[in-house]
């Protein structure tokens, strides 16, 4: 296990170099230019070469690349700003604030949008699931199926603008969705605030976990060692949650990591949905200002989500089944 | 033997698989030797059977045979022309006169394809324009294996078993190959289905004058179809002979032992003698020292953990028979039935 | 005349499938003495692994219509509820399948495997039935079993896993033992080694053993008693001796004449069943067998495609056939005669 994780993060660490480097070649491959934008209406050739230098972007490609790697292990020193402790992720073009806090200031909202609506659609999507592997072909199974079908073909901007206009505005059931309140200071507040965003996004992802739970299990319910256990006289509620569930959890679980790992990187048409700050508004905004740290910074929190999943995914992995080895 | 060029001739032929590990790069830490060492020929027309237990490397000759797999090390000569790395410009011609027929019948055909397109493909695949087209072509190979030659356009899943089993072997013959390795052709097959398809092979082999490598587990099939058999044991070969000599005058123990524990449909008044091997065979990753079945041997002595014994003509054999043991059996002084039954006394 | 221990009578196991009614099983009757082993010859389709997985009531009840009688020691099987067979199962009647890997849980070791058995039916601590489970395992003949009582059926050989398959079977002392097809998958030594073992503690124990195969030859091996099945239903019935040297149905003649042997003829070709196996969905009329008989053609009025023949058993012998005894003498002689030779 020591092994499998010293070498799947030095990986991880490799990746996500590349994935920076590549994020900075595109970024100068976009036609606009970061620092006539900053510069603003009157800008004299005088004041565009201050603009850039104070953004460090004056400087040759690799050089700035080499400028912000430093920042990110070692911190780095800013003209204007002074000294960025490391990791430094830079600051923002826009609105001259270190892209580390931003960051964490906006974080609280999408682990909080992600969990939340994770415990949500794992229950329900996992139950229902199950419900439809053991009454095969019954009508419970076909009531669910269709609606699994039905609930995976909705779009969250349809679904959430419907379900905020009669369930928080029309009859007043819920709250309108807000992150005003973190978990620490209000959980109340937190709660109710969330509740809607959690049940709208977790009807999407429901769907997929009911089809996925369901055809699982369809399948080693089926399979020889479920067989046997009967045969040994274990009762069928045994049979079905100690060996047909053992069996149908790992692929659950993989794609259950990789969901996270998405959805820790910022759920954007649902924060706009719901007007909600978390991390995917801020990369709309990033993309929208050119704000080139700033892109950078969510940039790599959505792939460390998703690389981070990917290493938790597999570990699991080896602990459901014991003939995965880790190497 | 005859002094002609064999039609297949393979010596010191060596299959290792890497196995990786080590940390913190990933490197080769050792490898299992699946086949080690092996040397033999099959004439023109012949049929050569290889026996022997899972892992013992049968089926992984067979695919190097055919090349369908890179050898580590030694030499396949075809034809004279040496085969063992050759790329695949140089393979091509010889791809189709060597040729291939696999076990299970359901996994070895496309179901999306006809027959007619199953049995045609190889055809296509090398631009082979036979005489009157390939569907004349296809009916007269479904025509030979005993299938209705209307029914090319039918798909796989309309077929029984046997049935399939019929269209891998005329798919075999589009070409008409010299050479076709059959890997367990038949035990995927009911009973009452084997005999019809060991019939079409045999009648395939002698009409056709097509040599075969036959590889299966069943000794009495073997026996059947094959004219030399070579018995293999944890990648080796222990013993080769013509199929009477093996059969009725095996002089390796493990040979012996095999025969002894095919159990065969006759009620004898007296017990057939019986040598019950214990254990299993050990990994190839790490085989024994000297002499690979030395552990299972009841026979094993201190010779035998430290020189490997040839495969030779040893004494009392016929020309033809080889026989890797220090201690080769004799018909002359019959062992008593060993009756091993404590595994843990062997282990 | 004593009751048998296992008696079997008349059992219809159909299933309702999208295509339609699978008659897998069509009107089969057997007993089993304990301290016995009754081998059921078959091939693919000829339901002789349906019949033993209704004995232990493994089928799914919504989709399985079954008939007739399962009488295990006095009681009633086929109408038992739920609960009663689940006492049953693993416990007075136990069952060992083909393929070790694939009926082993890959999620579990192989001591907790045999040692739940255990506790389910004798309520025995956790250390006790670990104790039991190596015992088991030692009994079986697998090395160090107290070290491998902690492994993953991964981890050990394929002999090695049907032995421990046959450990989990016997853990409680079963006095039926249905084996389905228990060394197809083994290699001839390790096939003999595992036969060896189930006789030895069949002598040890008493177990009736059902011993389902397609082998003839291990059925020359283990067996007492053998019925041979075709689509469904038993063709013939006897001892091992009476059936393997004068069979008294053409199907199992033609199974005896088309299985090579390691003595016989290399010279003559072997002489197959034609046709395949039936389709339960749609079987033939009549007798099962008559499309790929040799001889149907020989009983007169096209009795083998419209009537079915029945099986008449004096003292254990018979076989469902249209043919006459003088007309079998007469066509078997001839089959008799190319095989020995």
């Amino acid at each position: 296990m020591f092994r499998f994780l010293v070498r799947r993060i030095l990986g991880a660490a490799v990746i996500l170099l590349i994935i920076s480097a590549i994020t900075f070649l595109l970024f100068y491959v976009a036609p606009r230019d970061p620092a006539r934008v900053a510069c603003g209406k009157v800008c004299t050739p005088q004041t565009l070469a201050l603009v850039k230098h104070n953004l460090g972007i004056d400087d040759p490609l690799p050089v700035q690349y080499w400028h912000w790697l430093e920042g990110v292990f070692v911190g780095r020193d800013y003209a204007s700003f002074g000294h960025c402790n490391a990791p430094c992720l830079g600051y923002s073009f826009q609105n001259r604030v270190p892209v580390l806090s931003l960051i964490e200031d906006r974080f609280p909202t999408t682990i909080s949008l992600a969990l939340g609506s994770a415990v949500v659609f794992v229950i329900f999507g996992v139950g229902t699931g199950m419900i439809a592997a053991v009454k095969q072909g019954k009508a419970l199974d076909k009531i669910a199926s269709s609606a699994s079908l039905i609930g995976s073909s909705l779009q969250i901007y349809i679904v959430g603008i419907v379900a905020m206009y009669y369930l928080s505005d029309e009859w007043g059931i819920l709250d309108r969705p807000n992150d005003s309140s973190g978990f620490t200071d209000d959980p109340g507040a937190w709660f109710s605030g969330l509740l809607l965003p959690w049940f709208v996004l977790a009807i999407i992802f429901t769907a997929n976990y009911t089809r996925m739970t369901r055809s699982q299990l369809v399948e080693t319910l089926s399979e020889d060692y479920v067989r046997t256990a009967r045969a040994k006289g274990l009762s069928a509620r045994t049979v079905f949650f100690r060996f047909a569930w053992r069996g149908a959890m790992g692929p659950i679980v993989t794609i259950l990591g990789l969901d996270l790992g998405s959805l820790l990187g910022g759920a954007v048409i649902t924060e706009q949905t719901f007007g909600l700050h978390g991390i995917g508004a801020l990369s709309v905004k990033a993309v929208r200002d050119n704000d080139l740290p700033m892109l950078l910074g969510v940039v790599l929190v959505a792939a460390g989500a998703i690389v981070l999943f990917n290493i938790v995914v597999d570990a699991v992995y080896a602990l459901i089944d014991p003939r995965v080895r880790l190497a | 033997m005859s002094n002609t060029t064999p039609l297949l001739d393979v010596s010191g032929l060596t299959k290792h698989f890497p196995i990786k590990g080590g940390f913190p790069i990933r490197r080769t830490v050792g490898a299992v030797q699946a086949v080690d060492g092996l040397d033999f020929q099959v004439a023109e027309g012949e049929s050569l059977g290889l026996v022997g237990e899972s892992g013992c490397g049968k089926s992984t000759t067979g695919r190097l045979i055919t090349r369908l797999m890179e050898p580590t090390g030694g030499k396949i000569t075809y034809r004279g022309q040496d085969i063992t790395h050759a790329g695949r410009k140089e393979l091509a011609p010889i791809r189709s006169e060597i040729q291939m027929i696999f076990q299970d019948p359901y996994a070895s055909l496309n179901p999306r394809q006809t027959v007619g397109k199953i049995i045609s493909g190889p055809m296509e695949i090398n631009d082979i324009n036979p005489e009157g087209g390939r569907e004349k072509r296809v009916r007269e190979l479904l025509e030979i294996v005993g299938l209705n030659p209307e029914h090319f356009n039918r798909f796989p899943h309309e077929f029984s078993g046997g049935q399939r089993q019929r269209i891998g072997v005329a798919r075999a013959l589009a070409l008409q190959p010299k050479l076709i390795v059959a890997d367990e052709p038949v035990s995927a097959l009911d009973v009452s289905i084997q005999a019809q398809v060991v019939n079409l092979l045999q009648k395939v082999q002698r009409e056709l004058g097509i040599a075969f490598v036959f590889i299966a587990h069943d000794l009495a099939i073997v026996r059947h179809f094959s004219q030399r058999v070579a018995v293999m044991y944890l990648g080796k070969i222990v013993e080769i002979a013509d199929r009477e000599d093996l059969y009725e005058n095996p002089r390796h123990p493990y040979t012996r032992a095999l025969l002894s524990a095919v159990p065969e449909a006759t009620v004898d008044e007296e017990p057939r003698e019986r040598i019950r091997l214990a254990g299993d065979v050990p990994s190839p990753i790490n085989p024994p020292s000297g002499c690979r079945f030395r552990t299972r041997c009841w026979k094993a002595t201190e010779k035998c953990a430290t020189e490997a014994p040839p495969l030779v003509q040893v004494e009392g054999n016929k020309p033809g028979h080889l026989t890797a043991c220090h201690y080769p059996e004799t018909t002359e002084t019959v062992p008593a039935p060993r009756l091993s039954k404590d595994p843990e006394a062997a282990a | 005349m004593s009751t048998p221990f296992l008696s079997v009578r008349d059992l219809r196991v159909h299933f309702s499938t999208e295509d339609g009614l699978v008659k897998a099983v069509d009107g089969l009757s057997f007993d089993v003495e304990k301290g016995k082993t009754l081998g059921i010859v078959g091939e693919s389709g000829s339901g002789k692994s349906v019949t033993n997985l209704s004995i232990l009531g493994l089928h799914n009840r919504e989709r399985t219509t079954m008939d007739g009688e399962i009488i295990l020691d006095g009681q009633e099987l086929l109408t038992a509820s739920e609960r009663t067979l689940e006492k049953l199962r693993g416990n007075k009647m136990s069952m060992i399948f083909q393929d070790a890997l694939a009926s082993l849980s890959p999620y579990h070791t192989v001591g907790v495997q045999i040692a739940e058995t255990y506790r389910k039916h004798t309520g025995a601590s956790k250390r006790e039935a670990r104790a039991r489970a190596v015992e088991m395992l030692r009994r079986v003949g697998i090395p160090q079993p107290d070290v491998r009582v902690d492994e993953y059926p991964h981890q050990f050989s394929g002999g090695m896993r049907q032995r421990a398959m046959i450990a989990m079977a016997l853990v409680c002392d079963p006095e039926l033992l249905i084996a389905d097809e228990p060394t197809t998958a083994l290699d001839v030594t390790v096939q003999a080694q595992i036969m060896d073992l189930l006789k030895d503690l069949q002598q040890e124990f008493g177990t009736a053993i059902i011993f389902i195969t397609h082998d003839l030859g291990v059925i020359a091996d283990i067996a007492d008693d053998v019925l041979v099945m075709y689509g469904g239903r038993c063709v013939e019935r006897g001892t091992k001796k009476e059936v393997l040297r004068s069979p008294d149905h053409p199907y199992t003649l033609g199974l005896m004449n088309s299985m090579p042997t390691l003595n016989g003829s290399v010279d003559v070709p072997l002489t197959p069943i034609p046709g395949s196996p039936p389709s339960l969905l749609n079987p033939p009329s009549g007798c099962r067998f008559h499309p790929r008989c040799a001889f149907a053609e020989k009983v007169s009025g096209g009795l083998c495609s419209s009537d079915r023949p029945t099986l008449e058993v004096v003292e254990g012998r018979g076989s469902a056939c249209h043919l006459t005894q003088e007309q079998k003498q007469d066509l078997f002689a001839d089959f008799a005669a190319t095989r020995h030779n």
